[in-house]
């Protein structure tokens, strides 16, 4: 019965998905309502789990016959899935409408890739996480190939779709390699079966690591992991844009730093170096490429591979032994990931308004913005202060920790190196408010109403980067509160 | 509880903005005038806190302490001394004065121009009036949004140009900024300035100490601005509109000298007096600032580049008199002259501060003044305006001179302590240094005073160089922006001792805990 009741969140969306899925299928008639059927699946589901967090004490073991860990981490990622859902499916009602006939199964597939990040987060097993894994990517790269009269968007799928299986491939296969060599799949028997093992076996292990981090670099859109998601961000619709920024992302981070916690804490020193070295280069080339950009959601593409660079300094900055203190690395990465998904996602909602209303998504057509719809101009002004890290937002405080972490450890080239980072991706930024504020809008451009629904996500999204950036005591408690895993 | 006076200072303009957001955007004159009016609250306030403060001007007052982000240990923490006064005066005085003239000359999109001064008013007093380190760097970098769209929207023909390279520089050194915070909250445990001071963060280790110091220093040392780092400031200056430049120049730079005093001196002594006696980096930045700024500034012909360049110069003096108090440190046989001399040279870079605050932020609503008239600002155009405008001709000598240090007007005297605090401790600085007020006499009076007004006016020249511009004297309104800052020129340059008692007792105090 407790077990039902810590799984009362996934039980509904999949519930959910079957609804929308199934009452599509019965009559002919459009039935308008069916994504807002989705939505309360997804705003019940984020409900219970606020509530399992509060109110619930958690299992002292991995549930399901060892599968599934349902420790404040992965509950943290149910808020987080189940709040991206219901953000996307707001923001995708008009854009969708506007762009296909045949919308329940979008909202259907949003729903169950809403599910898989729930257990991705929470999967104790490494066939769990790679159930879990696949099921996210195959209905990621549907839902990217879902405007299927349009090219781009059959492009991005089919780009996404092969990256995605040759990284699904080298995971398996690391995932083997490590079943070899410790004869377990459950993360916690891994980390004992590797504790005071002889060295010999780190010639099995080491490459068994980099394989598991071409798959989990790919979710995370990681360098050299990366060069799928300029292409799948610009080609598949912007809702479907706006999830995979940020949805698959934390999903990424989630098993992650669950597995290298879990699994490897006693080959830190190798996952460390290596996700050092991932991370330097992810921010220097996700800021660098993304300078040159012209289309917006190349742009933020790019800007949101950085992102993972920053987030895995907090990752790589953990020290079990300072795992209470202010910056313990892992609580950087919860609060980054929680201010930059708001940021990310209210940005992306500024991309759908002006997309719907424009038909464009090219930067220089940002021109004038101030004058065609301040409250575009505004709200999207303070999400890219946020994704530049300006105290008074999230992003602040994300960067805030995940610096901290690394000066504390005192890695300090890495902290160097994103400062460096942070300053290169102002210009890039500054570049779209240049546009929205200093150019006057080119002959003819008209003003513009933004729709009820976007305006809401707007609203949302923006309240909460503000909120987390001005009090950001109790998201701050949360993110603590949730650094806790089973098993480490 | 007392009436949290401060927090009141700081955030009535961020009210003022909320009152402004709320306004409709045709009704432009109810914006402009409500938002001159709501300033009047910290003007008057500031200048309550100012009469209070002189009583024990080195305690911290007013102090105001609140737990924000228990999870960080970040307090919303606020207090005054004699310094944090004086410039919180000056930031409501130039804000004030600066709604008032742009009530009568920001003619374009006037609701987001006055939301973004009054969200700029509340980061700058917030600055001033911080005592926590994360509390102070969250003011510094909201400070910085408004401007840059003030010079981006407002500003002149490269203003877009001149708006990133602002912005790039201030947040290059803010972020190495933040990571020194984080280093001396790590080795301190607290985020607390004063408390953070007396724990001497790093002072076991002198390369992270050092390290730290940089970091520290580069960040104020951009936003001071003192040579290398100072190539921004002619350009953000010269584009932004001439209430921009005004606070540009009277408040903005300040902040980072005033960084310089709250927080490098006071927690890095040991390394400040190591860069400034026994590797004197910093009084050589400080003088070459000076006299670079002051050689640069002769060589221009655009009126509003040379006052830049001239404040390049003029903060040069500030940097020179922090690092002579820090020097002092340094030196064997901590005697009582010694003190003294450093306690001078404080006193007189917190009061350089203040009157150039003042005085260019006169000079540059002076060249705002003419620019309305003739829309151009090249000095080989203008000649012989003394007969024509002479009231404007007045008003322009007065604060040319306060510039150029003449004595009776406010500019001498912190020249005057800068140089007699520097001449003790490190006297090859001041020697070099003293050059820069003989170029500073000479680009007053060569190139503004002779070239704008006099000579024999050459009503031909003006109208080709204007397009036949109609040159009229100051209007009312012009007038009075320019009489409180005239005041004040004359008012400190007769009696200095009414701004300089509250910076001596915190410069002391200040020097004292070192």
């Amino acid at each position: 019965m407790q077990t039902f009741i810590l799984l009362l969140p996934q039980l509904i969306l999949f519930l959910a998905a079957l609804v929308v899925f199934g009452l599509d299928l019965v009559g002919r008639d459009e039935k308008k309502w069916l994504p807002y059927v989705a939505l309360a699946g997804t705003i019940v589901a984020l409900v219970v789990a606020v509530y399992l967090v509060v109110a619930v004490e958690l299992p002292a073991g991995p549930v399901l016959g060892g599968t599934v860990a349902l420790d404040s981490f992965a509950l943290f990622f149910q808020i987080v899935a189940t709040l991206v859902a219901a953000l996307v499916i707001i923001s995708s009602l008009g854009y969708m409408q506007e762009r296909t006939p045949y919308r329940a199964e979008f909202y259907g597939l949003l729903l169950i890739a809403c599910l898989a990040i729930t257990l991705v987060a929470a999967a104790a097993d490494l066939i769990m996480v790679y159930v879990a894994f696949e099921l996210l990517s195959i209905t990621s790269y549907v839902l990217t190939g879902y405007l299927r009269e349009d090219l781009k968007s059959n492009e991005a799928a089919i780009k996404y779709f092969l990256y995605g299986a040759m990284a699904s491939a080298a995971m398996l296969y690391g995932m083997s390699l490590l079943y070899g060599a410790t004869a377990s799949t459950d993360l916690s028997a891994i980390a004992s079966a590797l504790l005071g093992a002889d060295a010999s076996l780190r010639w099995l292990i080491f490459p068994a690591i980099v394989l598991l981090m071409v798959g989990f670099g790919f979710k995370i859109a990681a360098v050299p992991f990366h060069q799928w998601s300029p292409d799948a961000y610009e080609g598949a619709p912007t809702p479907v844009t706006a999830f995979l920024s940020v949805g698959p992302k934390a999903a990424g981070f989630a098993v992650l730093v669950r597995v290298v916690l879990t699994a490897l804490p006693d080959f830190r020193a190798d996952w460390v170096a290596l996700l050092s070295a991932i991370s330097m280069m992810t921010m220097t080339l996700g800021n660098l490429v993304a300078l040159s950009q012209r289309n917006i959601k190349r742009m933020l593409a790019y800007s949101s591979i950085a992102h993972a660079g920053y987030i895995l300094i907090g990752l790589v900055s953990w020290d079990l032994w300072q795992s209470e203190s202010v910056f313990n690395g892992i609580n950087g990465v919860l609060i980054y990931l929680l201010a930059y998904l708001f940021t990310n996602l209210g940005a992306f909602a500024v991309v759908i308004a002006f997309e719907q209303a424009t038909g464009s998504n090219q930067i220089e057509d940002y021109a004038g913005l101030m004058q065609r719809s301040p409250v575009l101009a505004g709200t999207m002004l303070i999400f890219l202060f946020s994704l530049t890290g300006i105290p008074g937002t999230g992003g602040f405080i994300g960067k805030l920790f995940v610096f901290g972490a690394a000066i504390q450890i005192q890695f300090y080239a890495l902290a160097v190196v994103a400062i460096v980072n942070s300053v290169i991706a102002a210009f890039y930024y500054l570049n779209v408010l240049r546009y929205m504020f200093f150019q006057p809008a080119v002959e003819g451009a008209s003003a513009f109403k933004v729709p009820p629904a976007l305006t809401v996500t707007l609203a949302v999204t923006c309240g909460l980067t503000l909120i987390i950036g001005l009090y950001a005591q109790p998201f701050l408690q949360l993110a603590q509160s949730s650094v806790r895993l089973l098993g480490i | 509880m007392s009436f949290p006076i401060l927090t009141v200072i700081t955030f009535t303009p961020l009210l003022g903005a909320l009152i402004v957001f709320f306004i409709p955007k045709d009704k432009e004159d109810w914006i402009r005038w409500v938002s001159t009016i709501v300033s009047l609250v910290p003007l008057v306030l500031s200048f309550m806190v100012y009469a209070a403060v002189r009583a024990n001007p080195g305690q911290m007052q007013f102090m105001e302490e609140y737990s924000w982000i228990p999870a960080l240990d970040v307090y919303y923490r606020m207090g005054v001394d004699g310094i944090s006064a004086v410039m919180v005066l000056l930031t409501a005085l130039l804000s004030t004065l600066s709604y008032f003239y742009s009530a009568y000359t920001i003619k374009d999109r006037v609701k987001e121009y006055y939301f973004l001064f009054l969200l700029l008013q509340m980061g700058m007093s917030g600055v001033f009036v911080s005592l926590d380190l994360i509390f102070f760097y969250v003011f510094w970098e909201i400070g910085l949004v408004p401007m840059y769209l003030l010079i981006g929207v407002w500003g002149g023909a490269n203003r877009i140009y001149a708006s990133i390279k602002f912005f790039l520089y201030t947040l290059a050194g803010s972020a190495a900024m933040l990571l020194a915070i984080i280093g001396v909250y790590l080795y301190t445990g607290t985020f607390s300035i004063l408390e953070a001071a007396a724990a001497h963060p790093f002072a076991d280790n002198f390369v992270l100490a050092a390290a730290a110091f940089w970091a520290f220093f580069i960040a104020f040392a951009i936003k001071v601005p003192s040579f290398p780092f100072h190539t921004w400031l002619p350009d953000a200056h010269t584009e932004a509109p001439t209430c921009g430049s005004v606070i540009l120049a009277g408040v903005l730079l300040k902040l980072g000298a005033y960084g310089l005093i709250r927080i490098v001196l006071p927690f890095f002594p040991g390394v400040f007096s190591y860069y400034s006696y026994n590797v004197p980096i910093i009084p050589i930045l400080a003088v070459i600032s000076i006299v670079y700024g002051a050689l640069v500034c002769m060589a221009q012909w655009d009126l509003k580049r040379l006052i830049a360049y001239s404040s390049v110069s003029h903060m040069g003096y500030v940097t020179l008199g922090i690092s002579a108090a820090a020097a002092s440190l340094a030196m064997s046989g901590h005697s009582e002259g010694l003190m003294t001399s450093a306690v001078i040279g404080l006193n007189g870079a917190a009061l350089q501060m203040f009157t150039h605050g003042i005085i260019t932020g006169g000079l540059f609503f002076l060249v705002g003044i003419i620019y309305e008239r003739a829309h151009t600002r090249d000095l080989k155009s203008f000649g012989g305006l003394g007969a024509k405008v002479p009231y404007y001709y007045g008003i322009m000598m007065v604060t040319g001179f306060a510039s150029l240090g003449l004595p009776g007007l406010a500019g001498f005297w912190s020249e005057f302590f800068v140089f007699r605090g520097t001449f003790a401790i490190i006297p090859v600085f001041a020697c070099i240094g003293i050059a820069g007020v003989v170029f500073t006499a000479a680009y007053i009076l060569w190139k503004i005073v002779q070239y704008v007004f006099l000579g024999e006016f050459d009503q031909a020249k003006w109208d080709e160089a204007t397009h036949h511009a109609k040159l009229t004297d100051m209007e009312l309104f012009e007038k009075v922006t320019m009489w409180p800052l005239v005041l004040v020129m004359v008012l400190v340059g007769f009696y200095p001792t009414v701004v300089v008692a509250l910076l001596n007792g915190a410069s002391i105090a200040l020097l004292g805990k070192l």
